[in-house]
């Protein structure tokens, strides 16, 4: 269907696109601006620089004022309006809008602007920007609750009727779902169906704002909003870790923190006087903004994106306002200028941070640690250790005279038998894994050449001499074949070596010796890329270590060695082999492409890079008597001895060290979460030409746009302050906003359609008083129910969604009745809705009985199909996905893990965005796809297994028994004879199709890695699961009626 | 296109009408399952092209390497870049900080080609051949200066995440010409060059803020191409039909008692899912090609989810008419040991990309479809890090570069905008990214700032508020 024709559905039945009627007064703020809005505002708006003819219209008093020919409107007077004039003026010099600008005012507008100034032209603000009133509920026979007030009032001014209301079984799955994200259980649905008090309802809706999943499915939203993810997105888009701030999340809502708490703890907890721990974790919310980590980026660039990101997000999530077209101009439609975006700006760009990616799979700066109880006893446990490992060293420090005396005899003894240092090894064998070709130069190197494996893997084999062997030396040397001409065997010249290792076998030995190397020294490393992360990296690894030894190959060609010593020394016996193994594991490509090796069995303490000998004057100082030495011979030998020789003092120092890297090591693993933290001194701000980081203008100072009520009273000109303002009884926004898009979960659309925008352009509300005082009551709680005993306080999300679900508005049935309103935006019935990707999966997961119910924690990999992360990227760490075994695999949707340049797939089928960036509503299609997915997804497959083996194992012995307790779990009622027919003939017919080739059954049983009883027939047990398998895609199951 | 489950259809249709007769919905129902003609478009103007195959070349080919000799170079090895030249642009960081811009001429000799006297570099022999059909347009620039942001806004319009993918843009606007396969068609595939750059992002074929029915369906190069295409172990088609059936009665009898029409939309979207489990396996089957086909797109042509793989059944998409086709290929992103490393780019593209116009030139199709092959940015005269008489490195560019178009409605053989001897400056005719979108949508029959899309109260574009239509290179 061609979609070039309609631009944007049109409205039924509100207010702006009503015929009107020529005895109506018209309303300015509904009727009129939008007209306005839409076809005048790009030139007679707020953006002061496309202004023509000095006439602003979306301001009362400059409307009014008029422009430079004189008033636009004068009331009550078409003739002597200049604004009629243009309108319905049939040059096209003077013709508004003008012919270019594409837009054509309709007949019915024209009429409306007509009326308008015949009944005096009176102007009002955008009525999403005047303060919230309460208008008065209309009486109703018959209903209590105001919201069933205000929309049978309305249906009856229409000539309708509301729908009768829906089966009990209909409204518990429907409140079920709606509030936690989950189908009701039997026994729950049995509890309703079979309670004869009048609060039965009501009872149920307690019970499930108490559960525990009811904070998982409201977090499902804010995710979205918050752009949570488990990747810094961009380029690489490697991990990241702020699943504290999602369990922050979940638990508000659980504890039913007020919205204006919820909204000041996350935009500004760190700033609250004395913050909890938890306030500043909130504070998470902003941090889950993207970092760009890509190579060459220019910081300003990026820090600039990371702020105005913000600006977006809190403007879409509490304001429904697009606040990123004022970087470039004044807005377009809505009262702010690009000097208050910029205003807005200051307010977010203090924050101790660079704005880009500073850590490649891990937390960016400023981290909160979030330690358990164990951690901080662990941890206590640790930093007791460095007092007594100091205490230890002071007591040697007494008596190294004597031990120097001794060593002086030794080393002089050593000196005679160990002239060199290091002893090239010459390899018998050397291979690459990955199949490059190694061939030996005429120095005892080796060069590498032909194909380059992404990570490939150098053996190098040979025998060694008998006796003691302490540590290796690696030697590479740039060669003209190699790329660039330098080290490495990437295109540009470069290697990351990730990985040493020495094994050494000889006849005599029953296992093969494992040298352990504990330190590794280079002669240079590229930053970032010290060769001792091939020790370190080794220790703590799970798999690969993405962290290595890199010597900035495209721009030094210079001979490099690092060496690696063993932990202690190893001793070889006679015959024996050596085998070395390199890696390069942590980038692709990056091969080391020359090489040679050396061995040393001297003593760690004083083996040196440096592959020349002792220097002669410490020999020459060693073998002077000791009563002949100069001063500074005693000194070169007093020195060599601290520094290489004194193996108490080392040893007691490297106590030392290793208590406090024990500490720095174990604060290192405790986790964290990124979070907001404001630098002492603000960063000044500027305004931004075009929107462009390096063309700043003024300076601007913190402030919130003019047409807003100022900061409350005592607010401080910060974070805290705006939100402490977005959270005010005068902002005219975040209530309306709020109340908007809870009425949009429970009823598929907002009482103001477009729930993402209430600016200008907004959709006009289909129940503008409603609408009101809900925001209204939402902010004073003065009839809002109590939640489980516990009464309402202002900002209450739970008493207020309450409010809305009790309603028989809410409690109506979907059956269509042919009325005129097909979009239901009367609500004479109640709305049948796709379920949402997380709920969709979350059911099937509950239906089956497969879920692991556990509440938050770190996310999780259920199932997903090979090469989801591989196929579009060879970046990061977020690659080679595998799926966790067991719960992991079970856990809800929301726990799922997130990369947003590949996220879960089949969640995307389901109209889930990336979270690259805030998203306040998703679509909701109806695809090929998504059948698909239901139909063949692992998932899926393996509830639908899980479902008919509840059948067969709870549903009882005969067929129809068992069909309708599936049928039940999936839909909350019972089936129609009809509909038992169809499943039972189908399930006959798999059966026999199952028994004509059990194989079959075996192989369809098989999907999945939880495991069905043994004691079912699997030939009868494959039949019950291919007709849960239909079950699960029914429609009515995967909507919510 | 031939209908193989069409006794199934028959069988199923009796099913769920004696299930369903005395509903109301029964007439909406029965014609959505009829295989009727998909309705015909509605375009602003009469298109030329009624589909695209977009080879996109990710990391940024070197221009002066393939398309924009520049002879006079030759003397200037290792000469530092003129500041009269930069006049002070912005260089990406990995350069910004070197203390001299070494020129860096090419080391590929070129040679102009066919009737046309087009230049072509020598390592692209095949693409020579067909140079007569192609468009060069010299004279691309754009924004922004690193991958990511660059390639996005090729793709979307905007250098940030967000708004949708052009071929999501077509999709919404243009619709679907065929019923089985998907509207929006992406293939990837790894470089040799580079194997492991430049990274691709799902946002590039995403749907931003139109539906998600509009945003690219990637193929995959492992397991099922469609996800989750394939029945699971022990179901076969004859088990699936059977289930889709008693599916359809099922949600046939409650659209009777609800009577939503959502429900009569999942029926057939049931159908269609059926329908690619053949559709797009017989897509995918290439035991029908030819021998001298199959040889023509070269030796890669039988490694599933390579290039010459992705051309070939770019092709067999062009011919189901798949509206919008794109093929990515990675690895065009050389800092270092670039001549070594853009042969292995040739070597995986030359070839096939000449194939696939050649083969849609005897098939009749390239007429009435429109080619364009290139990168998000162009790369810099001045080598990263040293130059020698054989290696050099060219970091990102993008202040001009080079793009190729061919088959409807463009000129052909026109070589079109010059670039000063530095390659470095547009000295005529500049193409911006915005007015080569303009003109893709244009040729597809599509007005380019009529194509809006209400969001957030605004009337987005996938040009913005920019873009010109490029007369001079239509046809």
């Amino acid at each position: 269907m061609s979609k070039l024709m309609i631009i944007f559905p049109v409205a039924l039945m509100l207010a702006s696109n009503c015929p009107v009627r020529a005895d109506s007064k018209i309303r300015f703020d509904r009727q009129v601006r939008p007209i306005l809005s839409d076809a005048c505002f790009q030139c007679h708006g707020p953006d002061e620089s496309k202004r023509q003819g000095g006439l602003r219209l979306d301001l009362v008093a400059a409307a009014q004022q008029g422009g430079d020919s004189g008033p636009a409107v004068v009331a009550a007077n078409l003739e002597a309006s200049e604004l009629w004039k243009r309108v319905t003026s049939t040059d096209p010099d003077r013709v508004m809008p003008p012919p270019k600008s594409g837009k054509v005012l309709k007949p019915e507008q024209l009429e409306t602007l007509k009326l308008w100034i015949q009944q005096g032209a009176e102007h009002q603000e955008h009525w999403a920007f005047q303060r919230v009133a309460r208008p008065t509920v209309p009486t109703v026979e018959g209903v209590t609750n105001p919201i069933d007030a205000f929309i049978r009032h309305r249906l009856r001014q229409e000539g309708m009727t509301a729908a009768p209301e829906a089966t009990r079984e209909t409204l518990i799955r429907r409140v079920t779902l709606d509030l936690t994200g989950l189908p009701p259980t039997p026994a729950e649905m049995d509890a309703f169906l079979m309670d004869p008090a009048p609060d039965a309802f009501e009872k149920v809706v307690d019970r499930l704002l108490s559960s525990p999943h009811y904070g998982e499915r409201m977090a499902q939203q804010w995710l979205d909003f918050a752009r949570y993810a488990d990747s810094n997105g961009f380029q690489v888009d490697s991990s990241r870790q702020m699943s504290a701030w999602r369990d922050w999340v979940i638990a508000a809502f659980n504890r039913n923190l007020p919205f204006d708490q919820f909204t000041i703890e996350q935009l500004a907890g760190d700033l609250l006087p004395n913050p909890a721990r938890d306030q500043i974790v909130a504070t998470g919310f902003h941090r889950n903004v993207k970092l760009n980590g890509e190579g060459g980026r220019i910081q300003e660039e990026w820090f600039v994106e990371t702020v105005i990101d913000r600006i977006e997000t809190t403007g879409l999530t509490w304001m429904a306002m697009t606040l990123n077209c004022c970087r470039c101009h004044d807005h377009k439609y809505d009262p702010i200028s690009q000097k208050e975006f910029y205003q807005l700006f200051a307010f977010f760009n203090s924050i101790d941070e660079s704005g880009v990616l500073e850590v490649e799979g891990g937390n960016t700066r400023p981290v909160q640690k979030i330690p358990s109880t164990e951690h901080e006893l662990r941890l206590e446990q640790l930093q007791q250790a460095i007092p007594a490992a100091e205490a230890k060293l002071a007591s040697l420090m007494t008596t190294s005279e004597a031990r120097q005396a001794h060593w002086e005899l030794e080393f002089a003894k050593q000196l005679d038998s160990n002239p060199e240092i290091w002893r090239r090894f010459v390899p018998a064998e050397v291979k690459s894994l990955g199949g490059a070709t190694l061939t030996k130069q005429p120095d005892d190197s080796w060069l590498a050449s032909g194909t380059n494996p992404a990570n490939d893997e150098y053996q190098i084999i040979g025998p060694i001499a008998a006796g003691t062997m302490t540590g290796l030396l690696l030697e590479a040397f740039p060669d003209p074949s190699l790329p660039n001409m330098s080290l490495g065997r990437y295109p540009n010249g470069n290697f990351v070596l990730t990985d040493v290792d020495a094994v050494i076998t000889a006849p005599t030995l029953a296992t093969p010796i494992n040298a352990e190397i504990n330190r590794a020294v280079s002669d240079y490393d590229q930053p970032g890329w010290p060769v001792q992360a091939i020790v370190d990296g080794k220790s703590t690894r799970q798999g690969r270590n993405s962290k290595g030894w890199a010597v900035d190959g495209p721009t030094k060609r210079e001979n490099r060695k690092a060496m690696f010593l063993f932990a202690a020394p190893v001793a070889v016996p006679p015959d024996a082999t050596i085998t070395i193994q390199l890696r390069h594991d942590a980038i692709g490509g990056h091969n080391i492409g020359r090489f040679r090796f050396s061995t040393t069995s001297w003593p760690v303490e004083k083996v040196k890079l440096d592959t020349a000998s002792i220097p002669a004057s410490l020999r020459l100082a060693i073998a002077t008597r000791k009563s002949d030495r100069t001063q500074a011979q005693l000194d070169e030998i007093a020195a060599h001895f601290r520094e290489y020789a004194d193996a108490e003092i080392k040893q007691a120092e490297q106590a030392i060290a290793a208590a406090k890297k024990a500490v720095t090591e174990y604060e290192a693993s405790v986790p964290t979460v990124m979070v907001m933290k404001e630098l002492p001194m603000p960063r000044e701000a500027f305004f931004l030409k075009r929107g462009q980081y390096d063309q700043p203008g003024d300076k601007v100072e913190r402030g919130v746009p003019s047409a807003f009520p100022s900061l409350p009273a005592g607010a401080p000109l910060n974070r805290l302050g705006l939100a402490q303002w977005l959270a005010s009884r005068e902002h005219p926004l975040t209530a309306r906003v709020w109340v908007n898009r809870a009425w949009e979960r429970f009823f598929g659309t907002g009482l103001v359609r477009t729930t993402e925008n209430l600016g200008s352009q907004s959709e006009s509300p289909s129940h503008p008083e409603l609408l009101d005082w809900l925001a209204a009551e939402f902010m004073e709680a003065t009839t809002l129910p109590a939640v489980a005993g516990k009464a309402a306080a202002k900002w209450d999300m739970q008493a207020m969604q309450k409010l809305m679900v009790m309603s028989l508005t809410y409690r109506q049935s979907a059956v269509l009745v042919p009325v005129d309103d097909p979009e239901n935006r009367l609500l004479s019935r109640g709305p049948r809705l796709r379920l949402p990707a997380e709920t969709t999966r979350d059911q099937a997961l509950a239906i089956s009985g497969l879920m692991v119910p556990t509440i938050g924690g770190p996310s999780v990999r259920p199932y997903m199909p090979e090469g989801v992360w591989d196929e579009t990227s060879r970046y990061g760490d977020l690659r080679g996905y595998k799926p966790d075994s067991g719960a992991g695999l079970y856990r809800r949707t929301l726990y799922t893990i997130w990369k947003r340049t590949a996220p879960p797939p089949s969640l995307m089928l389901f109209d889930a965005p990336a979270r690259e960036v805030c998203t306040v509503k998703r679509s909701r299609t109806n695809t090929p796809l998504q059948a698909l997915a239901l139909l063949n997804e692992i998932t899926y497959v393996e509830a639908a297994r899980k479902l008919g083996e509840r059948m067969l194992t709870e549903g009882g012995s005969s067929a129809e028994e068992r069909l309708t307790y599936g049928f039940r779990l999936a839909t909350a009622r019972r089936p129609t004879n009809d509909e038992l027919q169809v499943l039972v003939d189908g399930l006959n017919e798999d059966l026999a199709r199952f028994q004509r080739a059990p194989e079959t059954a075996t192989q369809y049983l098989s999907v999945g890695t939880s495991k069905s009883p043994e004691s079912l027939r699997p030939t009868e047990l494959a039949a019950y699961a291919l007709t849960a398998n239909v079950l699960l895609n029914l429609d009515e199951v995967v909507t919510r009626e | 296109m031939p209908h193989r489950f069409e006794f199934a259809d028959f069988l199923n249709r009796r099913t769920f009408l004696r299930t369903s007769a005395a509903g109301v919905g029964t007439a909406a129902l029965a014609s959505l399952l009829q295989p009727a003609a998909m309705a015909q478009s509605a375009t602003h103007h009469a298109a030329k092209a009624k589909r695209i195959i977009y080879l996109f070349q990710s990391g940024a080919p070197s221009q002066m390497d393939l398309f924009d000799p520049k002879p006079v170079m030759a003397d200037k090895r290792g000469t530092d870049l003129p500041d009269s030249i930069r006049m002070g642009q912005r260089l990406t960081t990995m350069t910004s900080g070197q203390a001299k811009f070494p020129v860096a001429p090419s080391i590929f000799k070129f040679s102009q080609h066919g009737e046309c006297g087009m230049w072509l570099s020598e390592i692209l022999p095949h693409m020579s051949k067909v140079v007569d059909e192609l468009c060069m347009i010299r004279t691309l620039h754009t924004e922004a200066i690193n991958h990511d942001p660059a390639i996005t806004f090729c793709q979307t319009g905007s250098q940030l995440a967000g708004r949708p993918s052009i071929g999501a843009w077509a999709s919404y606007g243009l619709g679907s010409e065929n019923r089985d396969l998907p509207t929006y068609v992406v293939l990837t595939s790894f470089g040799s060059g580079r194997p492991d750059d430049q990274p691709l992002y799902d946002r590039l074929w995403g749907s931003g803020f139109l539906p998600t029915v509009h945003q690219g369906v990637k193929f995959r190069n492992q397991g099922d191409a469609v996800l989750y295409l394939s029945n699971p172990p022990g179901i076969d088609p004859v088990a699936r039909r059977s289930t889709l059936n008693r599916l359809k009665s099922l949600n046939a009898q409650h659209h009777d008692a609800l009577r939503d029409p959502e429900i009569a939309t999942r029926i057939a979207q049931y159908e269609m899912a059926f329908r690619m489990q053949s559709s797009v396996p017989e897509l995918l089957d290439l035991k029908d090609e030819p021998k001298h086909v199959l040889e023509m797109y070269g030796p890669d042509v039988s490694r599933p989810g390579s290039y010459a793989a992705n051309c070939l059944l770019a092709r067999r998409l062009a011919e189901r008419d798949v509206r919008f086709v794109q093929l990515f290929h990675m690895g065009w992103d050389h800092h270092g040991g670039l001549p070594n490393a853009i042969k292995g780019q040739c070597r995986d593209t030359d070839q096939a990309t000449a194939a696939l116009i050649t083969d849609l030139k005897q098939r009749n199709l390239l007429q009435d479809t429109l080619i364009v092959w290139g990168g998000e940015f162009g790369r810099t005269i001045y080598s990263q890090g040293g130059v020698t008489e054989t290696d050099y490195g060219r970091d990102h560019h993008p202040r001009c570069f080079t793009l190729l178009m061919a088959g409807a409605g463009v000129k052909k053989g026109l070589t079109y905008g010059v670039t000063d001897d530095y390659c470095y400056n547009i000295v005529e005719n500049p193409v911006h990214v915005h007015d080569l979108n303009a003109t893709i949508l244009h040729l597809m029959g599509v007005d380019h700032t009529r194509l809006t899309y209400r969001y957030q109260g605004r009337d987005f574009r996938l040009t913005d508020i920019h873009g010109t239509i490029v007369d001079n290179v239509l046809a």
